[in-house]
């Protein structure tokens, strides 16, 4: 630094101490968090649609295209009306998994990485707010990222067949602009429950044993109503167990939303896809507050 | 009616919506006050930090000086909110911090030991949306973040990826940060550990000129050099407590010493710092250290020809001798017994 003119020593520094009242420094606080998020991923916008296109894809390519073209089309030997009710299934699913998908991508590998080797957490939590909307305005943005995605996702989801397969989208509005933004904020907070869990280190385990059994046996590729024949004895074990998963009730939710398949009943959809977005934000604002405080 | 509250450069600051019972101006000038703040972490058996009474005057450049877990950083983390005191009070700025921390989270500014630049913005968005995170309009965020950038010498880097920076850049644009809102105080940890020595004297000239403005400082710090170079007060802390503030030449008078002597020389070590205790006047303490055997001496002439006398005296080859003044080094080691660094 050269002399004192530098840093303008001959003005005196206003000292701003405080100012402005705690709720209206967090307001302001939390305006900038978003705005920084949109601005990240306007930079992005590329990379973010690339990541979230790619995996909607390669489930139509494979079943919808590959799959009818080379006479093994999902569907086609049972009495459930042929590949066409298949193409219809699975794309309201694929809307469900990407809005999965983006909540953990958009906000447990982040904030895993920023608590993890970055340590920008430490400068975020300095923000003049409670610690709890820090994590909060994570929540937020990854649940307009999964907006973003469903609006994406959707149309290539419905094009992308093999001739004479076709996914039958019904759009129902009502269901549509509730049913997706309570479902991305339910993955978001899921997805803020992953990051403050596991390590940087510890994510292939966080995939392995949680991202994937939720999206295997999370209604992606069937309807939960059609479960009911897995029994043991007279009790429909699967149909039971898979109601643990919340991705169940979004993919159910997007069928309810984007389709005229059967699909479990909207009054229980709603309700309990609240309550996880409860469990979810409880326990993963408990964390965050755990991990950034001591 | 509004409260205004004048800093001593009589710039007022207003405070819109701040109910004056969060606020308590007091009477002194003190931005930091403490008393008994006191931290467990949970599962310790141990005071991290012990019943600590310290205050921090405005304009101040305020060191904390100790070892490794003296509880330094603990103590700059219950002032920035980030450590919740077990017990005691502390107030930044005449606001509680525990009762008020996102009140008290205005006041701050922090320079964390690490890097925690955000890496998905460059240079200069780092500083505009520490600006709007603020509460500062576009306008005036981008303004300042302009200037900061040329009051850092960091223009030429605006638009580069934060990944770019070498580890003294980074240090200054976090500094940048820091002070963009105009904190009543700014927090330091261990500024300038693992910076080269260059880029610590351009650290250290950033601070000073801070200072010169009238920015209020607390940095941390296991350097005895940077305590005794940039701290107008030092506290030196070891196990949670303050064993002696004062200014550094206040501390290093304490010790009552003028002359530390340091003799290199062959030989039965102990025996030869009795033999010259026993020889020299005005010895108050000996040491034998991995450089010799040092004496801390109050007045006394000639040291230098007396020791060696004695020494060979004794029977030793003097190797190497010399005299030094004593340092914030002398000080700790002569409250701890032990030295600052291992
Ligand atoms: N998060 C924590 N949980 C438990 N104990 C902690 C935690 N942080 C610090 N300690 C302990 O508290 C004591 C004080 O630590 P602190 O980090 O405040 O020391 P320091 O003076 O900053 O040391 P250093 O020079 O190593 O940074 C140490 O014994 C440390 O082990
Ligand atoms: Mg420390």
């Amino acid at each position: 630094m050269g002399g004192g003119a530098a840093l303008g020593a001959d003005q005196p520094v206003q000292i701003q101490g405080v100012s402005r009242s705690a709720f209206a420094a967090s307001r302001t606080a939390l305006g900038a968090l978003l705005l920084r998020d949109l601005v990240v991923l306007r930079k992005n916008l590329w990379e973010f649609v690339l990541r979230t296109v790619i995996q909607p894809f390669l489930l139509c390519f494979v079943f919808l295209f590959v799959f009818p073209k080379i006479g093994q089309a999902v569907g086609s030997t049972h009495s459930t009306g042929g590949p066409s009710a298949f193409a219809t299934v699975l794309v309201a699913g694929v809307v469900g998994i990407s809005i999965m998908f983006q909540g953990v991508q958009s906000v447990a590998l982040q904030m895993s990485q920023e608590f993890g080797f970055t340590r920008e957490i430490e400068d975020r939590v300095q923000a003049p707010c409670p610690i709890w909307l820090v994590a909060m305005a994570k929540v937020l943005s990854g649940s307009v990222q999964g907006i973003l995605s469903a609006l994406i996702v959707l149309p290539i989801a419905s094009v992308v067949h093999a001739a004479g397969v076709e996914a039958h989208v019904n759009l129902h509005w009502w269901i549509v602009v509730t049913v997706v933004p309570l479902s991305c904020v339910a993955m978001s907070a899921l997805g803020l429950v992953l990051g403050t869990s596991f390590e940087p280190r510890n994510i292939g385990l966080m995939f392995g044993f949680v991202v994937l059994p939720i999206t295997f046996l999370g209604g992606t590729y069937y309807q939960w109503t059609k479960l009911a024949p897995v029994r043991i004895g007279g009790w429909p074990w699967l149909q039971s167990i898979v109601l643990v998963n919340p991705l169940i009730y979004v993919n159910e939710g997007m069928r309810a939303a984007f389709t005229n398949v059967p699909h479990m009943h909207l009054y229980i959809i709603y309700p309990v896809l609240v309550g996880f977005c409860a469990v979810f934000l409880t326990v993963g604002l408990r964390n965050f507050r755990r991990r950034v405080l001591s | 009616m509004r409260p205004v509250a004048r800093n001593r450069y009589g710039g007022a600051a207003r405070m819109d919506n701040v109910s004056a019972q969060h606020v308590q101006m007091s009477s002194t000038d003190a931005v930091i006050r403490t008393s008994a703040l006191t931290k467990v972490y949970a599962g310790a058996d141990f005071r991290a930090v012990d019943e600590l009474n310290l205050s921090v005057d405005r304009g101040e450049i305020f060191g904390l000086l100790g070892p490794n877990g003296a509880g330094k950083t603990t103590t700059a983390g219950m002032l920035t909110t980030r450590v919740i005191p077990t017990s005691g009070a502390a107030f930044v700025a005449g606001v509680d911090i525990v009762a008020h921390p996102t009140l008290a989270k205005q006041a701050v500014g922090v320079v964390s030991q690490t890097n925690s630049l955000d890496r998905q913005l460059n240079v200069w968005e780092n500083l505009y949306f520490h600006g709007r995170l603020f509460g500062m309009g576009a306008t005036s965020s981008r303004r300042r973040s302009d200037e900061l950038l040329e009051q850092f010498q960091l223009s030429k880097w605006a638009r580069a990826s934060v990944y770019a920076l070498s580890g003294g850049m980074a240090q200054r644009l976090m500094v940048a940060r820091s002070i963009f809102h105009r904190p009543a105080v700014l927090f330091m940890d261990e500024p300038t550990a693992g910076l080269d020595p260059q880029s610590r004297l351009a650290l250290w000239d950033i601070l000073r000129e801070l200072h010169a403005q009238g920015q209020t400082i607390l940095l941390t710090t296991h350097y005895m050099e940077e305590a005794d170079q940039l701290c107008e007060r030092v506290a030196i802390m070891d196990h949670g407590r303050i064993l002696a503030l004062d200014t550094p030449e206040g501390l290093k008078r304490s010790v009552g010493v003028d002359t530390i002597v340091t003799v290199k020389a062959s030989g039965d070590q102990a025996a030869l710092a009795a033999s010259l205790e026993a020889a020299l006047d005005g010895v108050t303490r000996t040491r034998v250290t991995e450089h010799g055997v040092e004496l801390h001496v109050k007045g006394g002439e000639r040291l230098l020809a007396r020791c060696v006398a004695v020494a060979e005296e004794g029977g030793y080859e003097v190797e190497d001798l010399s005299l030094a003044e004593p340092t914030l080094e002398t000080v700790f080691i002569n409250l701890t017994g032990k030295e600052l660094r291992d």
